[in-house]
C-alpha cells in the first residue's frame, strides 16, 4: 500500500516537472506573459504591503511588551516630541531603510515571534531582567552598521558644528576624528538604560 | 484669687480679640501669587528655558554647590546609571573636559572615606541645579565676600 502511494507521488512530481519544462501547447505565449505579469505584481505588491504593514509604530505597540515598557519611555524623549515637530518612530531607528538590510532584519525578527509565544518578556519584571541583554543586542547592531539608522537623519557631513553648544562641538569633533559612531556615546537616548554597573562602572553607584 | 499677671494676660487677649475685625478689614496681605481669588486660576507660569550651554559659573559663597552651566534635560540619574558621572566622574573628567566631582562626595555621613561616590552624594540634582535667566522674585542685594569676589 505504502509502496503504491510512493510510486503515485513520484509519478506526479515527474509529470509536474516535465510539464513545467515543456512549452505550453494549450495557452498562447502572450496569455502566459500577461498572467505571469499580473501574478507577479500581486505577489510582489502583497509582499511589500505585508512588510510595510509590519513596519510602523502601530504594529510595534500592538504587543504589550513594547507598548508598556519601551514605548512609554520613548514618549518622554526628544525623538517623540520636540520643538520642530519631527518624530522618529520605532522602525525609523530599529529597521533599516534599504531593501536588502530591511529583509534581513525582518527575517531576524521571527526570533521575536518565538519569544512572544514563550512569554520571555511578558511582565515588567521579566522585561527588566532582560533589559541589559536586549540593549546590548541593539548597541552591537548599531556599532556593526556604523549607526546606519541614526545617520538616516543625523550625519557628520551635514552637521553645522558652529550651531552646536560648546560641549557638543568638542565631543563631536573628537568623535569624528577618532572614527567613533553615534551609539558609542548616545546610549539610552530613547529608552531607559539598563543597570550599567557592568557596562560602565565609571558612571554608576556602588564599589566597582 | 487671680494674680496680677493672670489678669494682665486676660486683658491682653480681650484687646486682641477686639482688634481682630480691624485687622481683617485692612488691606489683604499681598502674596507672591498675586491678588487673584483663591478659586480663580493662578497666574500663568512662564515655561523655564534653561541655559543651553555656557562657561563655569562662579560661586557666590564658599559652601555653595557649584551651579550647572548647561541643560540637563533627559539625563538619567538613578540606581542603574548616572548621566552626570559619564563626564564628571574621576575616570571621565579628563577626557570630557568637565569639572571633576569633589572629594567630599566620597565620604559617608560618618566621615568614612569610600572607594566610590557615596550614596548620599550620588543624586547630583539634590544640590546642583541648572540655571535659567529668571527675574528675581524679590529684590536682593547679596554680594559675595571679597575673599571670593576678589577686589
Amino acid at each position: 500500500m505504502s509502496k503504491q502511494n510512493k510510486t503515485d507521488s513520484s509519478w506526479f512530481v515527474c509529470r509536474l516537472w516535465s510539464g513545467f519544462c515543456k512549452p505550453s501547447v494549450k495557452y498562447s505565449a502572450g496569455a502566459l506573459l500577461v498572467v505571469g505579469f499580473v501574478a507577479g505584481i500581486i505577489f510582489w505588491g502583497g509582499f511589500n504591503t505585508a512588510m510595510e504593514a509590519t513596519n510602523n509604530e502601530a504594529f510595534c505597540i500592538s504587543c504589550h511588551e513594547m507598548k508598556d515598557n519601551v514605548y512609554q519611555e520613548y514618549k518622554q524623549t526628544i525623538h517623540y516630541s520636540n520643538r520642530t515637530g519631527v518624530r522618529a518612530t520605532c522602525p525609523d531607528c530599529h529597521v533599516p531603510k534599504e531593501w536588502f538590510h530591511k529583509v534581513v532584519r525582518k527575517i531576524q525578527a521571527t526570533n521575536e515571534l518565538y519569544h512572544k509565544v514563550m512569554g520571555t518578556i511578558d511582565t515588567p519584571e521579566k522585561f527588566e531582567s532582560h533589559r541589559l541583554e536586549l540593549a546590548q543586542h541593539v548597541w552591537q547592531a548599531m556599532k556593526e552598521t556604523d549607526s546606519r539608522e541614526c545617520r538616516n537623519c543625523h550625519d557628520f557631513t551635514s552637521m553645522d558644528f558652529s550651531a552646536q553648544g560648546r560641549r557638543a562641538v568638542s565631543q563631536h569633533s573628537k568623535g569624528l576624528e577618532e572614527g567613533k559612531t553615534c551609539i558609542d556615546c548616545h546610549k539610552g537616548i530613547a529608552h531607559s538604560l539598563p543597570d550599567m554597573r557592568e557596562v560602565n562602572p565609571t558612571a554608576t553607584v556602588g564599589i566597582n | 484669687m487671680k494674680t496680677k499677671r493672670q489678669r494682665g494676660a486676660g486683658l491682653g487677649i480681650i484687646l486682641c480679640l477686639g482688634l481682630l475685625p480691624a485687622w481683617a478689614g485692612a488691606d489683604a496681605v499681598s502674596s507672591l501669587r498675586g491678588q487673584n481669588d483663591l478659586d480663580a486660576p493662578s497666574l500663568k507660569a512662564e515655561i523655564t528655558h534653561y541655559q543651553k550651554d555656557g562657561q563655569v559659573i562662579e560661586r557666590d559663597y564658599v559652601q555653595q554647590p557649584p551651579l550647572i552651566p548647561h541643560k540637563i534635560e533627559g539625563y538619567q540619574i538613578n540606581r542603574k546609571f548616572n548621566k552626570c558621572l559619564s563626564c564628571h566622574s574621576w575616570a571621565n573628567y579628563k577626557e570630557s573636559g568637565a569639572t571633576k566631582i569633589s572629594q567630599t562626595h566620597f565620604e559617608d555621613r560618618d566621615k568614612h572615606v569610600l572607594a566610590n561616590i557615596s550614596a548620599r552624594r550620588y543624586f547630583c540634582t539634590q544640590c546642583h541645579v541648572p540655571q535659567a535667566d529668571a527675574k528675581p522674585l524679590v529684590e536682593n542685594t547679596f554680594e559675595p565676600i571679597r575673599a571670593i569676589r576678589g577686589k
